[in-house]
C-alpha cells in the first residue's frame, strides 16, 4: 500500500448505521498506524434517504472525498444503492453488497437492479444476506454493516486486521449495545 | 497524543483547551454537534452551556457573558449568522471584554440547507470580522486556538468559517490539555465601551477599523498563511477545504508549484499575496463558492503585477462544492497537462427522498390535511422535519423560505387573496422565529389556519432540547413553555391542542378553522417517534 491511499465508499440509507462503520474503519485504520480521512453527511441528507460516507486509509491522505473511479472497496448495505455508488468504481472495485432492500414508491424491481448490476460491475462483487443472517442470529437487521465490514477484514478485503476491527469496534460501540456488535463479528469470522 | 475527531469535535476540543467559559449556540446542520457535545460535557468541565431560542440570541447571550469578563464561543449554521448579525454588528464595534469565537458553518451544495448556498465570508466584509477558514479537522481544533487569541489580543470577536466537509471529516487530531473553567463573571460599568450611540459609534467604528489594520500586520507573518510547493512561474491561492483537493491533484500530477493556502479570510495578508504573485505569469484561485479571493488577488495585481493572468471563477463553478474530480481537469490545463479522467460508469436511479421516520406524528396531520383540505388551498412550509411536506407522498408545500417565515409569509398572502391557506411550523422554529409573524398576522387581522407542529424536541438537526419540552441543553429541568398560552397571549381566538392520532378530531378542527375569519392556530402534540424510542431505550438501560 505504499503511497497509495485505499478509499472506501460506503453506501446505504440514512438510519443504516453509516456513520458508526466509519467510525470504527477510521479507528481500526489509525490502530494500525495509517493517515486516514473520512467524508459524511448529517441532517436532512439522513432522513432516510440516500446516503454515502467516505473513508481514505493511506501513508499521508489530504482530501476526505474519494475520487470518481477510485474505490477500492464499496461496501453497499442496501442493494439499490449499489447502483448509486457505481460512478466510484474502477475494473479493480470489490463490491461487498448486503442482500437487503428498503424499497420505496417509484423504485425498480430487483430483476432490474440484478440486471444492471451484472451489466455495470465486471469486477469482484460478492452479495451477501448480512441484515438477513442478523437478523436471524441476533434479531437486529441494523447489524448487516458491522458483519459485513468484519467480513470484509477477515478476506482481506482490506488493509485492516480484523483484530483491528474488533479493536475499534470496543473503542466506538457503547457498552450497552458492544455484546451484540461483537457476536455480528464474531459471526462474520465464521462465514463461508 | 492522537484522537480522530469530527471537525466539529476538534472545535470543541480547541474551544476546552483555549479555556472556554460560556458556550450558547442553536442547532443548524453541518453546526449542530458542537452544541449537541457540551451539551453532554460542559458540566464535567465546568463550562456553562445553552442551546438558546435562535442564533441572535444566541449571540447576545455570549456578548452578555463577554462583557462580563468570560471566554465564550458561539456556534451556528450560515443562515443563523443572518438572524444573529444584528447583534453582530455592533458586537464588532464595543469589542469583547472576554474572548470570543464564532463559528459558522457553511454548506456549498446544500447537503442540509434549504434555503440558499450562503456564503458567510461577505459577513467578514459588513461587519469588519476577523474570519478564519481552516481545511480539515486539526486546523479545525489550532484555528478556534487562533481565534481565542486573536479576539484577546484585539478585543475583536473573530469568526472560524467552517463547510461541511471540514465539520462533518474526520481524522486524526493532536490533543492537548484542556484548561480549567469558571463561569463567575463580573459586569464592570463602561459607557464609552458598551453604549453603541452617536457620536461615539463613529469613534468605535474608527476604533475597529484600526484593529483590524493592526492585525492585518500579524496575517503577514501568520504561519497559517503558508506558502507551499517549489518554484515557478504558475501558482495556486487557496483555503479552506479546497486546499486538500488542490493537495491531492498536484501531488496526482506529479507537480509541486507554488502554493500559498490563507488561513485567513479577513484580514487577508496582502503584502504576503502581492509578493506571491509578483513573480509569477499566471494564478488560479481556488475557492469554493463566490470568487472574493480572486476579486482581492485582482486588485493587488493591478499594483503589482498588471500583466499576471489570474483564472478563478472563469474556470471553476460559482455554486456548489469542489472536489479533486472538479479541480483536477483545472488545474491540469493551467499546467498545460492532461487530466487523466477515469473512465466511470454510471446508471439512473430513482431518487430516494428523504422521508418521514417510521411512526413519526407528522404522518397523521399532513394525511388529514391532505384529506380534508380543499382544492387550490395553499401550503406555507418551513426549516425541520416538517419541510419533508415537500416531498412525495405529501406534496404540501407550496412556499419554504427560512425559519418562522412560514407564518410571516402566509400573513401577507392572506392578506390579499381569498384562497385558502395551511402553513406548518415547528415548534422549535416557532420559538425561534414564529412568535413576532403570529404577533402580525394576528395584529394586521388576516386569517391563514396555522398548525404549529409540536413534536416536543427539535428534531431535524439531531433532538436538541427547546423551551417546550422541559429540559436545558445541559439536560436541566426547566418549566415547560405551552405554546398554547404564547398563542393565546398574542391574541389567537381559535386555539386547539390536539393528539394528531385523533385524527377525527383533527380533520374536523381543520374543516371548521379554514372557514374562520380570524387566525386560527391548531398545536399538534406528539413526542417525536425517534425521541420517544430512544426515552424508553435509556429508561430501560436504567439511564
Amino acid at each position: 500500500m505504499e503511497n497509495k491511499t485505499f478509499n472506501i465508499v460506503i453506501t446505504g440509507t440514512g438510519g443504516q448505521g453509516l456513520i458508526t462503520l466509519l467510525q470504527i474503519v477510521a479507528e481500526a485504520a489509525t490502530i494500525e498506524g495509517f493517515d486516514v480521512k473520512t467524508a459524511e453527511l448529517h441532517g436532512l441528507s439522513q432522513r432516510g434517504g440516500s446516503v454515502n460516507t467516505h473513508i481514505r486509509i493511506g501513508e499521508k491522505v489530504y482530501s476526505p472525498l474519494v475520487p470518481l473511479g477510485s474505490a477500492d472497496l464499496i461496501l453497499s448495505l442496501e442493494y439499490l444503492e449499489t447502483l448509486r455508488a457505481i460512478p466510484y468504481s474502477n475494473s479493480k472495485t470489490t463490491f461487498l453488497i448486503n442482500c437487503y432492500s428498503l424499497p420505496f414508491v417509484g423504485t425498480i424491481s430487483e430483476k432490474e437492479i440484478d440486471r444492471r448490476l451484472s451489466e455495470l460491475i465486471k469486477s469482484d462483487k460478492i452479495i451477501i444476506a448480512a441484515s438477513e443472517i442478523c437478523r436471524k442470529e441476533l434479531g437486529k437487521d441494523v447489524l448487516g454493516g458491522i458483519y459485513l465490514i468484519s467480513y470484509a477484514a477477515f478476506k482481506g478485503l482490506l488493509p485492516i486486521k480484523p483484530e483491528s476491527i474488533k479493536k475499534a469496534i470496543a473503542r466506538i460501540i457503547p457498552k450497552k449495545y458492544l455484546d451484540i456488535n461483537q457476536k455480528a463479528y464474531k459471526l462474520a469470522k465464521y462465514a463461508n | 497524543m492522537k484522537k480522530i475527531l469530527l471537525g466539529n469535535e476538534a472545535i470543541v476540543q480547541g474551544a476546552l483547551e483555549s479555556g472556554v467559559n460560556f458556550v450558547s449556540a442553536y442547532p443548524g446542520t453541518p453546526s449542530s454537534e458542537i452544541g449537541n457535545i457540551f451539551g453532554d460535557i460542559a458540566k464535567k468541565y465546568g463550562v456553562y452551556f445553552e442551546f438558546s431560542t435562535n442564533e441572535k440570541v444566541a449571540m447576545e447571550a455570549s456578548i452578555g457573558a463577554s462583557f462580563s469578563g468570560l471566554k465564550c464561543l458561539v456556534a451556528m449554521k450560515n443562515f443563523g449568522l443572518n438572524v444573529a448579525s444584528e447583534a453582530l454588528i455592533p458586537f464588532c464595534y464595543t469589542g469583547t471584554k472576554g474572548p470570543t469565537v464564532i463559528i459558522v458553518a457553511d454548506d456549498p451544495s446544500c447537503w442540509s440547507s434549504g434555503q440558499s448556498e450562503q456564503n458567510t465570508r461577505a459577513f467578514a466584509y459588513l461587519a469588519h470580522i476577523p474570519m478564519l477558514e481552516p481545511s480539515n479537522a486539526q486546523e479545525a481544533k489550532d484555528f478556534t486556538k487562533l481565534g481565542f487569541e486573536i479576539s484577546e489580543k484585539y478585543n475583536l470577536p473573530v469568526i472560524i468559517r467552517i463547510t461541511t466537509r471540514v465539520a462533518h471529516q474526520r481524522m486524526p487530531v493532536e490533543i492537548g490539555i484542556i484548561k480549567k473553567s469558571s463561569t463567575s463573571g463580573k459586569f464592570v460599568k463602561d459607557v464609552k465601551k458598551y453604549v453603541t450611540m452617536p457620536p461615539r459609534v463613529l469613534e468605535m467604528k474608527e476604533e475597529l477599523l484600526e484593529k483590524m489594520n493592526k492585525l492585518g500586520g500579524d496575517a503577514e507573518k501568520s504561519k497559517w498563511n503558508v506558502l507551499t510547493g517549489g518554484n515557478g512561474k504558475i501558482g495556486i491561492i487557496t483555503s479552506g477545504v479546497s486546499y486538500l483537493y488542490i493537495k491531492e491533484v498536484l501531488d496526482e500530477l506529479g507537480f509541486n508549484i507554488p502554493t500559498l493556502k490563507l488561513g485567513f479570510f479577513n484580514p487577508l495578508p496582502k503584502k504576503k499575496i502581492s509578493s506571491f504573485i509578483k513573480g509569477l505569469d499566471k494564478v488560479l484561485i481556488v475557492e469554493e463558492l463566490e470568487g472574493w479571493l480572486e476579486k482581492e488577488v485582482n486588485i493587488l495585481a493591478k499594483q503589482v503585477n498588471p500583466e499576471l493572468k489570474i483564472h478563478g471563477k472563469d474556470v471553476l463553478p460559482i455554486s456548489r462544492e469542489f472536489n479533486a474530480d472538479i479541480v483536477g481537469p483545472v488545474v491540469a490545463k493551467i499546467l498545460g497537462k492532461k487530466w487523466k479522467v477515469s473512465k466511470t460508469l454510471s446508471t439512473d436511479v430513482p431518487k430516494r427522498f428523504p422521508r418521514l421516520c417510521e411512526g413519526c406524528p407528522y404522518w397523521f396531520v399532513f394525511s388529514a390535511v391532505k384529506e380534508v383540505a380543499p382544492e387550490g388551498t395553499i401550503f406555507g412550509g418551513g426549516i425541520g422535519c416538517y419541510m419533508l411536506a415537500g416531498y412525495p407522498p405529501h406534496g404540501l408545500q407550496d412556499y419554504l423560505l427560512c425559519m418562522g417565515s412560514s407564518i410571516g409569509v402566509a400573513h401577507g398572502i392572506k392578506k390579499n387573496s381569498k384562497q385558502k391557506l395551511i402553513t406548518f411550523i415547528g415548534d422549535g422554529s416557532f420559538f425561534h422565529a414564529g412568535i413576532p409573524a403570529l404577533i402580525n398576522t394576528v395584529y394586521n387581522k388576516s386569517n391563514p389556519l396555522i398548525i404549529i407542529m409540536d413534536n416536543r424536541i427539535t428534531a431535524m438537526t439531531g433532538h436538541q432540547p427547546n423551551p417546550g419540552m422541559g429540559k436545558t441543553g445541559m439536560g436541566e429541568d426547566s418549566e415547560e413553555i405551552l405554546i398554547e398560552d404564547i398563542v393565546r397571549a398574542c391574541g389567537v381566538k381559535h386555539v386547539k391542542v390536539i393528539d394528531p392520532k385523533n385524527i377525527s378530531e383533527l380533520k374536523a378542527t381543520i374543516k371548521e378553522f379554514l372557514d374562520k375569519k380570524e387566525v386560527s392556530v391548531i398545536i399538534s402534540k406528539r413526542i417525536c417517534a425517534l425521541w420517544e424510542r430512544r426515552l424508553k431505550r435509556s429508561e430501560k438501560h436504567g439511564k
